[in-house]
């Protein structure tokens, strides 16, 4: 029974995916962007992160169409002769695995409590709510920041670039949660008095089942908007940490550290360092963006 | 086993409706509490359908759901089958819950949407464990689906494909999926539109007959009301003014507001009989009229309607009426054609 559930779900999107072009592209924008990130060891062109194949004398190449282009280095190379179209492939990797590590992480949490909280009432929700307000309060860098420096000072120095990754992905996700408990605490208020609900209570359901089994379907629809959004805002927020020296180590840099150390050479011509970057960010956000605006149509049955 | 599936005592229920704490504060006031229901006591017997009407606001649903235990009562007890629901343990009562099923007012509210039909109607079996095998849980919900009138097929679609009617449809074969020997009914046609009520309220009918259900039926409809009942009993404000077997209610309305809400029923005949026109509103329920509840609406209110609430009393005819007016002979019973 529960393959043709699925079979049958699949046909609906299915039919509706094949009628929006724009969802189309977007969906292809983004599995390349996707494909192109988790295979770069095989497809790069080049390894930038190989010392031994990187030439100083190739730093600064201008893309291949330009004047002085190569057309070994397509997008052209940094100040470091890496190449960016190499760079950009092992970055979106980064920038990936952190960006959805860190949504996925900050969804489960803030989820969980927006349903006891909405569902529950009193002072449960009272107390979640006053410390998601005090959340609220701190800029979301400043938690990172803060959550990184008792890391680094629990961990030390050596193993800190190690675990670097999984410390970005939770300091994003703790100040990521707020918005999704505060979302799916909203629909749940309206939901848990529908009648639905007080169904599944006469029939004896457990709370907890009829919170996850009852109530989550029903209001996840803005929370699948606001994940593909905070996809992107995560990404963003990974790139301004790097920036500031508390986010993945240099020697893997992600697609905003890109961006961040071609910023230096913007004023000098050197444009193509970090606009590929730049450009393969807004592709990916974006067309994540459009994938999810499409998903909350199609999955709710009262549009369809 | 005594004849008794459900016994209500005395119960009351009430809700805090005080603006926030920081309002009362400043502004001085003191608590609001409503009185929902204010000491109401019935029995229903094994097999018969006992309906409760009255205005809107007057308590019915508040009753529906303190028997379903959706609200604790604030006093008083619900007796199911001679066991007490609240000093029930846990176990008992997930026993207990097998045995009774409430169908919803608005059909459009009361099935999930994202749930199809299929899940919808097995939720019972699930949660009670009561089958494991899916291919049994699928026989069954195609057999109630066939009983409710829809067709198999039906388990597929979502609750969205389907009209008001066939969506309560659905509802009752929710409700008659663990067996149960009690429905509550609260206001299961009030949504839908005259044919299709009646269709409704007939599967009620057949599926009493055929699995010898007891119903609590809530209700505004006079006509619904004398169409499925044994029993009804009328509620005014929180309280049961008068309770009496089908034929006497409608026949012997003894009172005054039962009177006034048999007079308000439309008549086709337009035989011209006189009419007690329903006068005045229902009061506020947050400041309910000293005595009986009813007497600033009442033609026959003397002191000591304004003064005593009056209480149950058994009548000569059948039934039991709280009206000092009755009680006084005051009031001679009319007889009403039927």
């Amino acid at each position: 029974m529960n393959d043709t559930i699925k079979r049958a779900l699949d046909s609906d999107l299915w039919y509706s995916f094949k009628r929006h072009p724009l969802v189309i592209t977007a969906a292809i924008l983004s599995l390349i962007c996707i494909f192109g990130a988790l295979l770069a060891p095989i497809i790069a062109p080049h390894n930038p992160f190989d010392l031994k194949t990187l030439n100083l004398l190739d730093a600064f190449t201008p893309p291949a169409w330009t004047e002085n282009g190569k057309l070994t280095y397509v997008l052209g190379t940094d100040d470091q002769g890496r190449d960016v179209l190499s760079t950009i492939m092992y970055g979106s990797r980064v920038s990936l695995l952190v960006g959805i590590c860190a949504v996925a992480l900050s969804m489960v949490i803030g989820i969980t409590l927006g349903l006891i909280s909405g569902y529950m009432g009193g002072a449960v929700d009272a107390f979640i709510m006053r410390v998601a307000d005090i959340q609220l309060s701190f800029p979301a860098i400043l938690i990172a920041l803060l959550i990184d420096g008792v890391a680094r000072v629990i961990i030390g120095k050596d193993g800190h670039d190690q675990v670097a990754i999984y410390v970005l992905i939770f300091a994003i996700a703790a100040s990521g949660w707020v918005q999704y408990a505060r979302t799916v605490r909203g629909s749940t208020l309206v939901e848990r008095n529908k009648e639905y609900v007080q169904a599944a209570r006469v029939i004896g359901r457990k709370p907890l089942i009829i919170m996850f089994s009852h109530v989550l379907p029903n209001v996840m629809g803005p929370v699948l908007v606001l994940a593909t959004l905070h996809v992107g805002s995560a990404i963003i927020t990974e790139a301004t940490l790097s920036f500031l020296g508390v986010g993945v180590p240099p020697t893997q840099p992600s697609l905003g550290t890109l961006i961040r150390i071609g910023n230096d050479f913007l004023f000098s011509g050197e444009w193509w360092i970090t606009v590929f970057p730049g450009l393969m960010l807004i592709v990916l956000v974006l067309s994540i963006n459009i994938i999810g605006d499409w998903l909350r149509d199609a999955l709710n049955p009262k549009l369809r | 086993m005594s004849n008794v599936l459900l016994e209500v005592r005395d119960v009351a229920r009430e809700f805090d409706v005080s603006k926030p704490w920081l309002n009362r504060v400043i502004e001085r006031q003191p608590r609001t509490i409503l009185k929902a229901v204010d000491g109401v006591s019935f029995t229903i017997n094994r097999g018969e359908t006992l309906s409760l009407v009255g205005e809107s606001g007057c308590g019915k649903s508040t009753i529906a759901r303190v028997v379903c235990g959706l609200y604790a009562p604030s006093r008083g007890s619900v007796i199911f089958d001679g066991v007490d629901m609240a000093k029930a343990s846990t176990s008992e009562q997930q026993q207990l819950r097998k045995r009774f099923q409430m169908i919803f007012q608005d059909p459009y509210a009361s099935l999930n949407p994202r749930w199809r039909v299929g899940r919808i109607i097995a939720e019972p079996i699930v949660a009670h464990g009561l089958m494991s095998d899916q291919n049994e849980i699928r026989k069954k919900v195609d057999q109630l689906l066939l009983q409710v009138g829809l067709s198999p097929q039906d388990q597929e679609k979502f609750p969205h494909e389907f009209s008001g009617g066939q969506r309560q449809r659905i509802s009752i074969a929710r409700a008659l999926s663990s067996n149960p020997e009690f429905l509550v009914c609260d206001e299961p046609t009030s949504a839908l539109d005259v044919s299709v009520q009646a269709q409704i309220l007939n599967l009620m009918k057949d599926l009493q007959r055929e699995f010898g259900l007891t119903y609590l039926f809530i209700s505004h409809n006079l006509a619904v009301v004398s169409h499925i009942s044994t029993r009804v009993g009328v509620m005014y404000l929180g309280r049961l003014v008068e309770i009496a077997d089908t034929k006497r209610i409608f026949q012997q309305p003894l009172h005054p507001y039962t009177q006034m809400l048999q007079s308000a029923i439309p008549d086709l005949k337009m035989t011209g009989k006189q009419r007690t026109p329903v006068a005045g509103e229902v009061p506020n329920p947050l400041n309910p009229p000293s005595g009986c509840t009813f007497h600033p609406r009442c033609p026959h209110a003397n002191d000591r309607c304004k003064a005593e609430a009056p209480k149950m009393i058994e009548h000569p005819l059948g039934g039991a009426v709280a009206c000092h007016a009755v009680e006084e002979k005051r009031i001679v019973p009319i007889k009403l054609a039927a």
